[in-house]
């Protein structure tokens, strides 16, 4: 309750209601998570079930189209599934594979910021030596190599159908240095106050200075740019999938629906493409208004890269 | 500086073998360079033979060494699926993406530049307004996506532009085939090259309007407009000149995430790059051409990140410091 209170009081709320960008993204970000997470109750089909569609009902224009069929709203894509059903499966993929990948990164970018940044020395400038490396290279590349090296490895079938772990394993380990660099500096910046020395003296261990007392006061800008990462995170895997690196088409994302409709875009279907395309940039663009919004409110001082 | 530039190098020599040890261990475990000379009709027994003869049953770490020293003389095997040095396959397919960079670069200068110094000269103006919107939005919207509409549009629906391939190719030098001479190969260039900009552009007038806003604010611009220059001249040479360094250092950067994009962009357009032939090796399991492709782009980056931070050594001393102490 008493923390309840102290956010109702909060800058962050007042800022939150005299804002109406990111009230209206709130709502339409949680919206599309309620959607995707009751997917099966909400959607009127069980895509994952075969026995549910015809391949009969193929490229079915939506409903309002003159051969549209009433049964599907918004169509059917071209193993004749309901289209808006396979959308909203697909948006649960994104975001699992998004939020998973998230906290992937977090974990391993955190972790390697507080050592180097609290402890400083040797470990310090050779785990930045790392980060600056894995820097260079642009994340895109790394997750595209590495998912074509674990296609070849673990061949198409086996790939397929380890997609959803190992896409987040991929978009995990190619995009924390953002996460370390950040986490660091802000490190850095704590551990020089009194906090951290009062600390030290009654007799605490690195480890639980680090945890207990460290790690809480780099929340802020862990949580700035943990929002943008996950729109990154997203589309990376539309990337991927599009490029057919990523999920299959059984089980798709929204980026292997994009892809799959672009191969039938020149017969005319352009509504396998265009939907699911939509809901992408609308997924992706709400998440980053938020996370601009929350980067202006609480305005922490993030490493520039 | 000394030092610091052999540091420097040092250091990429060090990601280079981490690099070509990544490449060695995907060719080593996965990859079969018996298949790919002979085929799949040879007895087990012939089979056993030529890997002895080709020295794959010695230890990892001579196969290794073998292979950084073909590496370094420009051998990195043979491509399965074309029955080329795969360096030649990848060195054939690079002026198609070199190209798409540098029309996509040009546009990207001629957009960028002017719409940025505008929204920072009048940032309550409709265009203004109008440019930032959109930079919202461009950012969230992926760049395959954009090709889609774009081919969709101008392709399918108006047929004003062809929407895949490079079209007609000339050749110059006898191996750069350039699709700038000619009129199709130009009215190829243009769909790809404006969806591969869209996905840099928002940055790009972000960061302009920023830089020269931030200029613009400080005190010798104020004592420019105090001595009375005209508006062109304080706007051009004063401001101006003092926000290119950080847009020039970004565009650096973002040239290789730049590079990254073309493999979307070449797969969207079929354009024979070098990122489309990158996954044609993954479909065929082209494990040599993938392997030589990684170490060509492992080699470009670590090159330019280089050549970059040197420079950026030579002109800015803090940097040096930063790295020793």
């Amino acid at each position: 309750m008493k923390a309840w209170s102290r956010f109702k009081k909060s800058y962050l709320l007042y800022s939150f209601k005299h804002d109406p960008i990111a009230i209206f993204s709130s709502v339409v970000l949680s919206i599309l998570i309620t959607i995707s997470l009751l997917a099966p109750v909400v959607a009127p089909y069980n895509t994952y079930d075969t026995s549910t569609f015809d391949i009969m009902d193929a490229e079915t224009p939506p409903s309002w189209m003159e051969e549209g069929n009433k049964n599907f709203i918004l169509g059917t894509d071209i193993q004749g599934r309901c289209l808006l059903s396979t959308m909203i499966y697909g948006l649960r993929v994104s975001l699992i594979i998004g939020c998973g990948a998230v906290l992937v990164q977090a974990f391993i970018g955190i972790l390697m910021g507080l050592f180097s940044g609290y402890l400083g020395g040797k470990l310090d400038s050779f785990l930045m030596r790392i980060t600056d490396i894995q820097f260079s290279i642009p994340y895109l590349i790394v997750a595209i190599f590495a998912s074509a090296i674990f296609k070849l490895a673990f061949g198409v079938g086996r790939y397929e159908e380890l997609a959803v772990p190992l896409l987040i394993i991929i978009i995990g380990l190619s995009h924390w240095p953002i996460y370390a660099r950040t986490v660091r500096a802000s490190v850095l910046g704590e551990k020089k106050k009194e906090y951290v020395e009062a600390a030290r003296v009654i007799g605490l261990s690195h480890w639980p200075i680090m945890y207990r007392h460290v790690l809480p006061n780099t929340m802020t800008s862990i949580l700035v740019i943990s929002t943008i990462q996950v729109a990154e995170a997203v589309m990376s895997e539309a990337a991927l999938s599009f490029l057919g690196l990523g999920m299959p088409i059984t089980k798709p994302s929204l980026g292997s629906l994009i892809r799959s409709g672009f191969e039938y875009i020149f017969s005319g279907s352009w509504w396998i493409t265009f939907f699911p395309g939509v809901l992408l940039i609308i997924f992706i663009l709400v998440i980053l208004l938020l996370g601009d919004w929350l980067r202006d409110v609480l305005n922490p001082k993030l490493y520039k890269g | 500086m000394f030092a610091f530039i052999v540091r420097r190098i040092i250091q990429s020599i060090i990601v280079m073998l981490v690099i070509s040890l990544v490449g060695f261990s995907i060719q080593h475990h996965i990859g079969d360079p018996v298949r790919d000379l002979v085929g799949e009709r040879v007895t087990p027994a012939e089979r056993e033979e030529i890997r002895d003869r080709l020295g794959l049953n010695d230890p990892f770490y001579i196969q290794y060494f073998r292979f950084v020293k073909n590496a370094c003389k420009g051998d990195l095997g043979l491509s399965f699926f074309y029955k080329k040095p795969a360096l030649e396959v990848i060195i054939s397919k690079a002026p198609a993406t070199i190209e798409l960079v540098i029309v996509t670069s040009i546009i990207l200068i001629i957009v960028s530049i002017p719409s940025g110094i505008y929204c920072a000269i009048y940032p309550k103006r409709l265009f203004s307004r109008f440019a930032m919107a959109f930079s919202t939005i461009g950012v969230a919207i992926p760049v395959f996506l954009t090709a889609i509409a774009l081919i969709y549009l101008f392709g399918v629906e108006l047929n004003w532009l062809p929407s895949f391939g490079r079209g007609e190719t000339v050749k110059i030098g006898g191996w750069w085939e350039s699709g700038f001479l000619t009129w199709d190969g130009l009215k190829h260039l243009v769909l790809p090259s404006i969806s591969l900009s869209s996905i840099m552009l928002p940055l790009f007038i972000r960061l302009i309007r920023a830089e020269m806003m931030e200029v613009l604010e400080t005190e010798y611009i104020q004592f420019a407009w105090a001595k009375g220059l005209r508006r062109e001249r304080v706007w051009f040479i004063h401001a101006f000149k003092n926000t290119l360094l950080p847009v020039i250092t970004v565009f650096g950067v973002q040239l290789g995430i730049m590079f990254a994009f073309t493999i979307l962009t070449e797969t969207v357009f079929q354009w024979q790059g070098m990122g489309f032939m990158f996954l044609e090796a993954v479909e065929r399991s082209d494990t040599s051409l993938l392997v030589a492709y990684l170490v060509v782009v492992g080699v470009i980056f670590v090159l330019v990140n280089t050549v970059v931070d040197i420079i950026y050594g030579t002109v800015n001393p803090m940097v040096r410091i930063a790295g020793t102490k």
